[in-house]
């Protein structure tokens, strides 16, 4: 009889520890932001060494978050565009905040180090910050990237306005007809609802 | 040359037997390069391939060279193929590579993995248009992988170990 309790005593604490490590190696991302929610602020690391958080933009009427990274082909893909939006939005109000959510343990290309080289190679016109520890990204409901959040500015704190893809077409810019995160903050600026609140894209799965 | 008239023969009674549609894909463009050939779709010419109802079971993974979880499970889903026979189970690996990456990242990844299972490329940049298609409750990451059957459609958006494959497919099969 003892020893069956034993028995089942350490079944429990192997099923009991099969599920922890379940939990350590696949962080799920439960639900996250819907539109309207209201966004969190943090304090993460600019490519630059200084600390960077959405309340230091006292001017801003709003931010273009935007999670991407080095590794993903769609994110290089779309590197043009993210500086031409932050060139477009960022005197009206709306300037873009890049967060590399990735682990650098899962993809070194993501590293910290290598988000300095690639802003430097691409010019990067905006803050280009690390999520680390992978703390934020999860509090948004990212999957992937690069995946999109429009935040406006409120009494009440930074309401999710928008959240998705930058445009319909991640092969080529000037094929692209819908080009949602211009529209949402072009509605935005002008008093009006956002047109297209939610997309979906493909992207790389992010990697805690 | 006997070899080819048995699978012939048997596909023609296959298709007499059952009198179900013969679905045909229409590629939208083929890749071809030494010895590997990859059939092209968008997502209209791919639709079909999502409710072919011919008793066979289908596992339809979505994947990408660059997404490394994706890489990683591979080698699962072709020990589907190779273990279960094509007349109950076809495996179809469905890339999301950039099409100018097919020369340069998938036609030498699949030579080099020695990939055996059906390989083509989705190419279709609506993605917002046809996602939801594939399935209401996919945000777009990937890996993601469909097992159906008939009118019997599991949805994953997730990674797999063999074990836990092979689970949700022994549930439709």
């Amino acid at each position: 009889m003892k020893t069956l309790k034993i028995l089942v005593g350490v079944a429990f604490i192997i099923a009991i520890s099969a599920f922890a490590i379940d939990k350590v190696s696949n962080p799920p991302v439960t639900g996250g932001y819907a539109v309207g929610d209201v966004a969190t602020d943090f304090e993460l690391k600019n490519i630059d060494d200084a600390m960077v958080s959405l309340a230091n933009y006292k001017d801003a009427k709003g931010f273009i978050v935007i999670f991407t990274c080095n590794h993903c082909p769609y994110s290089v893909a779309y590197e043009d565009r993210i500086i031409a939006l932050d060139k477009m939005f960022k005197d009206k109000g709306y300037p873009v905040v890049a967060i590399n959510p990735n682990n650098p343990k899962a993809y070194p290309d993501d590293s910290f180090d290598n988000m300095k080289v690639r802003a430097k190679e691409k010019g990067f016109t905006f803050p280009y910050l690390f999520d680390d520890g992978q703390k934020i990204y999860p509090q948004y409901g990212a999957t992937k990237t690069p995946h999109v959040y429009i935040l406006e500015k409120t009494a009440k704190g930074n309401i999710v306005r928008y959240i998705g893809a930058i445009d319909n077409n991640y092969k080529d810019a000037s094929a692209a007809d819908k080009k949602y995160v211009e529209d949402a903050v072009n509605a935005l600026l002008s008093g009006n609802k956002v047109p297209v609140e939610l997309t979906k894209a493909i992207g790389c799965s992010i990697k805690a | 040359m006997p070899k080819y008239a048995i699978y012939l023969v048997f596909l023609v009674t296959l298709v007499n037997c059952k009198g179900e549609q013969n679905v045909a894909l229409d590629a939208t463009d083929v890749y071809k390069s030494k010895g590997v050939e990859i059939p092209m779709y968008d997502f209209e010419s791919f639709k079909p391939l999502l409710s072919i109802n011919d008793g066979k079971t289908r596992v339809i993974n979505f994947w990408a060279t660059w997404c490394k979880p994706c890489v990683a499970e591979l080698p699962y889903f072709e020990l589907i193929n190779s273990r279960y026979p094509d007349h109950e189970v076809e495996v179809i690996l469905v890339s999301l590579d950039l099409p100018k990456q097919v020369e340069t990242k998938l036609v030498p990844f699949l030579r080099k993995q020695k990939i055996e299972s059906k390989v083509i490329l989705l190419d279709d940049p609506d993605a917002n248009s046809w996602i939801p298609k594939v399935n209401k409750d996919w945000s777009g990451s990937i890996p993601a992988t469909i097992i159906y059957k008939g009118n019997t459609v599991n949805f994953y958006e997730r990674s797999f170990t063999y074990n836990e494959l092979e689970k949700e497919l022994k549930k439709i099969l």
